[in-house]
């Protein structure tokens, strides 16, 4: 069946299965590979992308279920300013290691301070839990989080 | 490709140039028209070419698996050719065991802790000779003595004010001999090396632009999933495929001797042609094979006689006349690697030429198992080394570049051949079960008159790296089997024990040291809990020759950060481990929570490390964390069972691993040093499992010798 997905802002067609998941339909039909596969069962976050501004595990996720919604994946996460705050703060604190776990850590943090921009240890734990990083990047990426926190307090403080 | 050849243009400029056309190698700046504007571009040696537009390119033999290797490689390359690193440009190095050949392991080999120890002997030669050549080249041209030369910044100056660019010489260069013994910078003249540059491959690991194996997509590709027989080591007997056929996007249904492969448009319509596909397997000899089989097995071993690989003083002697002895079995459990990016391979097979993108930390096996599997010669195969998922040494291996060649062999055109997470688990090459007898002879004060260690596990060098053995003897297996003391007898015995046929074992994230340091440390501990001694002093008193300064200064700084004597509430406790692996020296020390239900909470791990000169201390930081997180999932969770013959665990539901929620705060203080590098990958993950046992033991009194810890052995009363 064909779709027409709205995809970072662009609108795209995919010719797929109803059931084929958000994931793949990005991966392997449009091309967009920052989106990673990494267990297929909703159990590590590598998949994360934003469907109308809130996380999802794109791997669990229809397409025939998305409809018109707007999706947002780690290629234009830089657009926004928590993303690119979170940029910032990724390469300050040098976050990564292998860096495949990363975009979903992103796109799950970037969900976080959107809806809490000054997030606890707590908050963070809750959220990014559902993040796997098997090279362990944990703590920079705690600290990566409260330091993007604090690029936009210091933004907003600007802005006044 | 013979006919460039032929035109006198190297092999590797055949394949770097092949490669910008596939965007697949060049990495961390744009792709296109790279190599063409460099224009004529000369190799000062294998790691060096400069273009006549001064532009310079590096190539690095280390792969980028996260620890970091491609900025270490950078500062030293930069350091020695007085460049800015954030103006040159580099890549990966192609497969050729000779030229990239790591000179700790004598092929091109990115994995045992080595990158930068590796590095560190062949790079800085190798931009120190490309500079005296540059330096000789201007002299030259100009008619004066090199001595009055110097470089700055990618130039030449002469102490005229005269100035030539890298570029400018280049091709003169070139064609001067090679220095014997180029003059290495002294390290108080440093700019970039001992600085925690940042990352370079970190803007394109967060924006989506990175490429990993898995990220290939060569025009045309089609994508293809894998079903092993489920039983290790079984065989495909028959599969009837029509349903798979009638599915949405299925193009085709491929046989092999031990597993079945599905084409399709997607991965997704891959997989559902795969579930509808009816097969029969021929399980074969491990049928009935279980977990408990092996354990058997494996303490069968530690009964047998087995090589004596160390000898110190006379260890029967000791035993006959010590009044008080000490024995220990520690039993180590199958482990799967679980790397985040899953195993995967794409392959673009012709009649006289092969291209494969993947992530290896062997490209020059990789190239080679493409080679056999494809019928050609290694030089008509291409190999795209991308991004590496995560590597700990599961990448080491080449089966799933054999497997995706020959599921090349029967599909027309390229095809991308990705593993389920289910199958990156079922069919791994395992770390295997690893089981150990310690017999101690006690002298004054508790401590250890003398050192018996029988090692049980497989031989995993004779396959691997036969050179890292002697006299039958698997020399990585023993490696640290008796700690970084002062024992006055020691003998280690090897008692070789192998996996099933048909159950691939290999290296795992800290390979010997992880299994010897998690052994030796928790006997340590609890001899000194026998003797009535505190853990660190009973160590520090086996630490007092020379050879063992630096672990022991390690311990001491560990500890002075840990607040060791710190009162703890009940059912906390701290643990000490110390060792020396990798040319490193390390100490750590771990505070835990137990629970009334047995669940250990790891509140901080304190780490101080010795690795001798450091290239980039943040790069060193952040491995010694992440290798930390590492043992952590294992300690506490890391286990692969066997039933029937069939792996128990599929996905990160059933071979959970560490979470952000359980991530302790980490502290890692490095130790100044002027030695050679040492490694720092694996170490993390050595110390974590030992030290969290250990403050296991000190907070619910219970001594775990077989992992992972078991909940139900720590309750509380
Ligand atoms: S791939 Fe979607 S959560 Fe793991
Ligand atoms: S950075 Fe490698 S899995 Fe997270």
């Amino acid at each position: 069946m064909l779709y027409n997905l709205q995809v970072n802002g662009a609108v795209h067609q995919a010719d797929v299965d109803g059931g084929t998941p958000v994931l793949w339909v990005l991966r392997d039909i449009l091309g967009l590979t920052g989106t990673k596969f990494g267990c297929g069962i909703a159990m590590c976050g590598a998949c994360t992308v934003h469907v109308d501004g809130e996380a999802r595990r794109s791997c669990v996720t229809p397409i025939d279920f998305v409809g018109g919604a707007e999706i947002r994946t780690i290629e234009t996460l830089g657009e926004g300013k928590v993303g690119s705050a979170l940029q910032q703060a990724w390469r300050e604190l040098d976050v990564v290691q292998c860096g495949y776990c990363q975009p979903g850590q992103l796109m799950s943090a970037a969900a976080l301070l959107a809806a809490n921009v000054q997030p606890t240890d707590a908050d963070i734990d809750a959220v990014m839990s559902g993040n796997i990083c098997r090279c362990g990047t944990y703590g920079r990426i705690r600290a990566g989080i409260k330091r993007a926190a604090q690029i936009l307090a210091s933004a907003g403080e600007v802005a006044k | 490709m013979t006919a460039i050849l032929s035109h006198g243009i190297s092999r590797r400029a055949f394949l770097t140039a092949s490669a910008a056309l596939g965007g697949g190698l060049l990495l961390g700046f744009p792709l296109s028209g790279q190599a063409a504007s460099q224009g004529v571009a000369s190799d000062l040696n294998a790691f060096i070419r400069v273009g006549a537009d001064n532009t310079v390119t590096l190539v690095l033999p280390y792969v980028e698996m996260g620890q970091g290797a491609y900025t270490s490689q950078v500062q030293l390359l930069a350091e020695e050719l007085e460049l800015d690193p954030a103006r040159v440009l580099y890549e990966a190095a192609p497969p050729d065991e000779g030229r990239y050949a790591s000179p700790l392991f004598g092929g091109q080999i990115t994995g045992g802790s080595g990158s930068l120890r590796g590095a560190w002997r062949t790079l800085r030669a190798a931009g120190a000779a490309a500079r005296e050549m540059l330096v000789t080249a201007a002299a030259q041209r100009w008619s004066v003595s090199s001595e009055s030369c110097r470089v700055e910044n990618g130039q030449i100056i002469h102490a005229s004010g005269r100035t030539l660019t890298y570029g400018e010489v280049a091709a003169e260069a070139a064609l001067l001999p090679v220095p014997d013994a180029p003059v290495v910078k002294q390290r108080s003249n440093y700019r970039v090396v001992g600085q925690s540059l940042r990352r370079l491959d970190t803007p394109a690991k967060i924006d989506g632009t990175a490429k990993f194996g898995i990220d290939a997509r060569p025009p045309g590709v089609q994508y293809a999933v894998v079903a092993s027989c489920p039983v290790l080591g079984g065989k495909m007997k028959s599969v009837d495929t029509s349903a798979a056929l009638m599915m949405p996007g299925v193009k085709q249904v491929v046989r092999l001797e031990r597993a079945v492969a599905v084409v399709a448009t997607n991965t997704w319509a891959a997989w559902k042609g795969l579930e509808v596909l009816n097969m029969e397997w021929d399980a074969g000899a491990n049928a009935s094979l279980t977990t408990q089989q092996m354990v058997d097995a494996a303490d069968a071993a530690l009964g047998r006689s087995g090589i004596v690989s160390t000898v110190v003083g006379d260890v029967d002697q000791t035993e006959m006349t010590a009044t008080d002895r000490y024995e220990a079995v520690v039993r180590l459990p199958l482990l799967a690697h679980a790397a985040m990016e899953p195993l995967n391979c794409t392959v673009d097979l012709r009649p006289d030429r092969c291209e494969v993108w993947v992530g290896s930390q062997v490209v020059g096996r990789a190239q080679k198992a493409a080679a056999d599997a494809a019928g050609l010669p290694l030089e008509r195969v291409a190999i795209h080394n991308l991004f590496l998922g995560g590597g700990f040494g599961r990448r080491l291996e080449t089966d799933y570049v054999t497997q995706a060649v020959q599921v090349a062999r029967h599909v027309s055109g390229p095809v991308k051949v990705t593993w389920s997470r289910e199958e990156d688990i079922r069919q791994e090459v395992f770390r295997y079960h690893n089981h150990s007898r310690v017999t101690v002879a006690l002298g004054d004060g508790g401590a250890p008159a003398s050192w018996r260690h029988k090692v049980v596990g497989p031989n995993i060098m004779s396959r691997f790296l036969p050179v890292y053995q002697k006299d039958g003897v698997d020399l990585d297996v023993v490696n640290a089997a008796s700690g970084p003391y002062d024992i006055p007898n020691i003998l280690i015995e090897y008692s070789r024990n192998e996996a099933p046929e048909g159950l691939h074992t290999g290296n795992w994230r800290g390979v010997g040291p992880t299994r010897n340091v998690f052994i030796v440390e928790s006997v340590v501990d609890d001899l000194a809990h026998r003797a009535g001694r505190d853990p660190v002093e009973y160590r520090r008193a086996m630490m007092n020759s020379a050879d063992t300064a630096r672990p022991r200064a390690a311990l001491e700084l560990a500890v002075q950060h840990a607040g060791w004597d710190e009162t703890l509430p009940a059912r906390h406790g701290r643990g000490a481990a110390v060792f020396s692996g990798f040319d490193s020296h390390v100490g750590m020390v771990a505070e835990v929570a137990v629970d009334i239900n047995g669940r250990v909470s790891v509140q901080k791990v304190i780490c101080a490390i010795d690795a001798g000169y450091v290239v980039n201390p943040d790069i060193v930081r952040a491995q010694i964390e992440g290798g930390i997180i590492f043992g952590l999932s294992a300690v506490l969770y890391g286990q692969v069972t066997i039933a029937g013959g069939q792996v128990e665990q599929s996905n990160f539901d059933t071979y959970p691993v560490l979470r952000m929620r359980e991530a302790p705060r980490i502290e890692v203080h490095i130790i100044d040093s002027d030695e050679e590098p040492g490694g720092v990958g694996e170490p993390g993950t050595a110390g974590a499992i030992a030290a969290v046992a250990n403050a296991v033991f000190a907070a619910t009194g219970f001594r775990a010798l077989t992992l992972p810890l078991n909940p139900s052995d720590l309750r509380g009363v």
